[in-house]
C-alpha cells in the first residue's frame, strides 16, 4: 500500500494519505499500526528518527500490566486511590484492557521479553531501545510510509476540519505537506527545554498545534513532578534511587523532618524533605541500600542509568555523588490535549490525540503516570486514536474533495504579525525555564508567584507572536520556542486557577484539597487563554437537564 | 553530550547521521560523520549503540562538552560500554530477553 505523492510544485512536496500520525514514540507507533490494520493508508511523520525519538527509546519502562485473570476492577480501584481523586476508573479499566492486548501482540510478534524466576514470560516491562526499534519494523511491515526527520510545523484546516499538516525536512528545510483524512497528534509531552535524555524533541508542538485548531487542553497544572538524576547528567530515572541514602556536601547524613536519615528517592513521604534539602544546598547520594544481588540486577536491568557512573569512573553503591531533581513538565506530568471521545478524538473534527500529547488525567489523575501508566496509555490511546482516525477518514471520503480549501493555520513562531526580528531562542528557553523549572517556584507554588510568572511570559508571548519567525530550516527552532512558551503559559494559567493543593500541584497559599466535587480546568487559546471549570457534578447536572 | 567520533573505527556507514533523534550529525566532503549541532544533543547514548563499530562516544555531562579525548575513551575502555551493558553488538539489538528489571520491581515495593 503506497501513499500518493505528487511532484514538487513551487518547492513544496505533497503527499496524501487517509491518516497522518505526527510523532515517533510508542503511541505514534501503535496509532500507525492500528490505523493501518483498519485499512487506512498511513503516513507517519517524525521530527527525529522513528525508533530513537521520544522519551521511551532511551529508557527502560514498566507498563501497567494487569492480566484478565486478576481482579481488574479491584486493581483499578486501588490505583485510583493514588490519583488524587482526578482519574476516571472507566478509562483506567479500558486502558488496562487495551494495553494488555497490545503487550500480547508484542509477544506474538516476537518481541524478546525476559522470563521471570518461575520461567514465565514477563511482559510488564519494555526496554526502550529494543522496544522502539522493534516497533519501527512492525510499522514498516504494516505498509506505513515513515518520514524520518520530517518535523511537522503546523496543521492544515478547511475551516472546520483538520485536513493534514505541513512541515519541513531536516536538515535542509524543504517544505512538505500531507493532506490526510484525519490527523493523530502523538507528539509527546513538553519538557520545557530540560536537557534530559529523550526530551530534545519534546517541545509541546502538539499542544500548540491543537490549541491553534481550537482544541482544549486539560490537566496542565499537573506539572510539578521532578525526578532525581546524577547532577549535570541527562538520566532522570527514579528507580535506582529507591535504594539511595542522602548526604550533605561534607558526607553527613541528610535528615528528614523526624530526624531520621533521608533515604528512598523514588517519591513518597521522603520527597518533600529531599526537595527542601535541595533548595537549601547541594545534596549527595549513594545507592548504599542496594546490596548483593540488587547491585547486579541494577547493572544488568538498568544499563542506561549506569552510564553516568561508568563514564565518571565511580561506583554508585560505595561512592557519594551529587544529585539534582529534574523537572518533568507534562512528560511525567499529566497535562495535555483534552480527550473528548472514546476513540481519542479532541472535539475538533479530524483531529485525534495519543500518548503524552494527550491529557492523562483520566488514567493517572493528579499524580505522575511516568514509568507505568503512561506507557500503557501510549499503547491503548495509540490504538484507539488509530481506529478513530481511520474511521473518520473513511466517513469523509477521498482527500481530493476538500484539499483545495485547506490552508495551514500555524501562527506563533511561523507567521509573526509584524517584522521578523532575530529573537534568540536560547533567551526564550531561559526565560521560560526561570518560571517553570525551579523547585522553589514550581514544586512549591503560590498564587502571587504564579501570577508574576504568567505575566512575564504573557509579555514574552506578545513579543513572540509579533516578531518571532524564520526562513528555511530555522523555522523548526522558532516554532519549538513558541510551543514551549505556549505550553508554559497554559501550565501557569491552570496552576493559578486551581486554588487548592492536589496531587503534584502544591499551593503553599492553599494547602490541602478543596471541598466539594473534583474540578478539571479546560483551557483554550493560545493567545488569550480561556479557562473553563468542569466538575463531575456539572456533568451529572447536564445529563439531568 | 556527543564528543568523540573515532576516525580509525568509523566505516562511514552514516547510520549515526540517520538515527540521531536530534539530528546532531552531518557528513563532511569525505563522507565522514561530523558533530554539526553538538548543542542539540540530548545525551541519550543511542547513536553509540546503533554504531556497528563502537566509533562514537557520548560523555555523561548533558549541559556542555567536557573535552574528553579519543585516547582517554580508548584507554578507559569506554567505547561501546552502553552497548555491552545492553547486550547489543555491532549495531544490532540483543539482550532484552535477559533484562533483570522484573527483580527490581518486586524488590522496590
Amino acid at each position: 500500500m503506497t501513499t500518493g505523492q505528487t511532484t514538487p510544485a513551487n518547492g513544496v512536496r505533497f503527499l496524501e494519505g487517509d491518516v497522518l500520525v505526527v510523532g515517533g514514540g510508542p503511541s505514534a507507533a501503535w496509532a500507525a499500526v492500528s490505523a493501518s490494520e483498519a485499512g487506512a493508508r498511513v503516513v507517519l511523520a517524525d521530527k527525529g528518527y522513528f525508533g530513537t525519538s521520544g522519551a521511551t527509546a532511551p529508557s527502560n519502562t514498566g507498563t501497567w500490566c494487569v492480566a484478565p485473570g486478576e481482579d481488574r476492577p479491584q486493581v483499578v480501584e486501588r490505583r485510583w486511590q493514588r490519583t488524587a481523586g482526578v482519574a476516571d476508573q472507566r478509562w483506567m479499566l479500558r486502558t488496562v484492557d487495551q494495553s494488555y492486548r497490545g503487550l500480547l501482540r508484542l509477544f506474538e510478534w516476537g518481541y524478546p521479553f525476559p522470563k521471570d524466576e518461575k520461567g514465565d514470560v514477563y511482559i510488564a516491562n519494555l526496554r526502550g531501545p529494543d522496544y522502539m526499534r522493534f516497533m519501527r519494523t512492525r510499522v514498516l511491515a504494516a505498509g506505513v510510509t515513515v518520514l524520518d526527520h520530517h518535523p511537522v510545523l503546523e496543521l492544515l484546516s478547511d475551516g472546520e476540519t483538520v485536513t493534514g499538516a505541513a512541515g519541513i525536512t531536516r536538515p535542509d528545510g524543504t517544505d512538505w505537506q500531507v493532506k490526510a483524512g484525519a490527523v493523530v497528534l502523538a507528539t509527546g509531552g513538553c519538557a520545557f527545554f530540560e536537557r534530559t535524555s529523550g526530551a530534545a524533541g519534546l517541545t509541546g508542538d502538539g499542544l500548540l498545534m491543537a490549541a491553534e485548531a481550537g482544541a482544549a487542553l486539560s490537566g496542565m497544572e499537573f506539572t510539578g513532578k521532578y525526578t532525581l538524576a546524577p547532577y549535570g547528567t541527562s538520566l532522570n530515572k527514579g528507580l535506582p534511587f529507591r535504594w539511595a541514602s542522602f548526604y550533605d556536601e561534607q558526607g553527613n547524613p541528610q535528615l528528614d523532618s523526624k530526624g531520621q536519615h533521608l533515604t528512598n528517592g523514588i517519591g513518597g513521604p521522603s520527597e518533600k524533605d529531599i526537595v527542601k534539602a535541595l533548595i537549601a544546598g547541594p545534596v549527595y547520594a549513594r545507592l548504599d541500600l542496594a546490596e548483593g544481588a540488587l547491585q547486579d540486577w541494577l547493572r544488568q536491568g538498568q544499563p542506561n542509568v549506569m552510564q553516568p557512573y561508568e563514564r565518571r569512573g565511580i561506583n554508585p553503591f560505595t561512592d557519594l555523588f551529587r544529585v539534582e531533581l529534574k523537572p518533568e513538565g507534562t512528560v511525567r506530568g499529566t497535562g495535555g490535549i483534552r480527550v473528548s471521545t472514546h476513540d481519542c478524538g479532541t472535539g475538533i473534527p479530524g483531529l485525534y490525540v495519543a500518548g503524552d500529547a494527550a491529557s492523562r488525567e483520566d488514567v493517572a489523575g493528579g499524580t505522575s503516570g511516568g514509568g507505568a501508566i503512561n506507557s500503557s496509555w501510549a499503547i491503548a490511546s495509540g490504538w484507539w486514536s488509530g481506529q478513530g482516525a481511520s474511521a473518520f477518514s473513511r466517513r469523509r471520503g477521498a482527500p481530493g474533495v476538500f484539499r483545495n480549501h485547506s490552508a495551514p493555520i500555524g501562527q506563533a513562531g511561523l507567521r509573526p504579525r509584524e517584522t521578523v526580528f532575530a529573537v534568540d531562542r536560547k533567551a526564550i528557553a531561559e526565560a521560560v525555564r526561570a518560571e517553570v523549572a525551579p523547585l522553589s517556584r514550581n514544586y512549591f507554588r503560590s498564587g502571587p508567584a504564579l501570577a508574576e510568572s504568567l505575566q512575564r511570559l504573557d509579555v514574552l508571548w506578545n513579543a513572540v507572536t509579533r516578531e518571532l519567525g524564520a526562513e528555511g530550516p530555522d523555522r523548526l527552532k522558532t516554532r519549538e520556542a513558541a510551543s514551549v512558551l505556549a505550553s508554559a503559559r497554559f501550565s501557569l494559567t491552570a496552576a493559578l486557577a486551581r486554588t487548592e493543593s492536589r496531587g503534584m500541584h502544591r499551593r503553599t497559599d492553599h494547602p490541602g484539597e478543596a471541598e466539594g466535587p473534583v474540578r478539571r480546568y479546560a483551557l483554550t487559546g493560545p493567545d488569550a487563554i480561556r479557562v473553563e471549570v468542569q466538575s463531575e457534578a456539572d456533568q451529572l447536572q447536564e445529563k439531568a437537564s | 553530550m556527543i564528543e568523540v567520533i573515532s576516525d580509525s573505527r568509523c566505516i562511514r556507514c552514516d547510520i549515526c547521521v540517520r538515527v540521531c533523534p536530534a539530528n546532531v550529525f552531518a557528513k563532511d566532503d569525505q563522507g565522514l560523520p561530523i558533530i554539526a549541532r553538538q548543542d542539540d544533543c540530548q545525551t541519550c547514548f543511542l547513536c553509540e549503540i546503533y554504531c556497528p563499530t563502537d566509533a562514537l562516544f557520548v560523555a555523561e555531562a548533558a549541559d556542555g562538552p567536557i573535552g574528553i579525548t579519543e585516547a582517554e575513551v580508548e584507554d578507559r575502555g569506554l567505547f561501546g560500554v552502553y552497548a555491552r551493558g545492553l547486550g547489543w553488538s555491532k549495531g544490532r539489538a540483543n539482550g532484552a530477553q535477559f533484562d533483570t528489571t522484573h527483580y527490581l520491581r518486586v524488590a522496590q515495593v
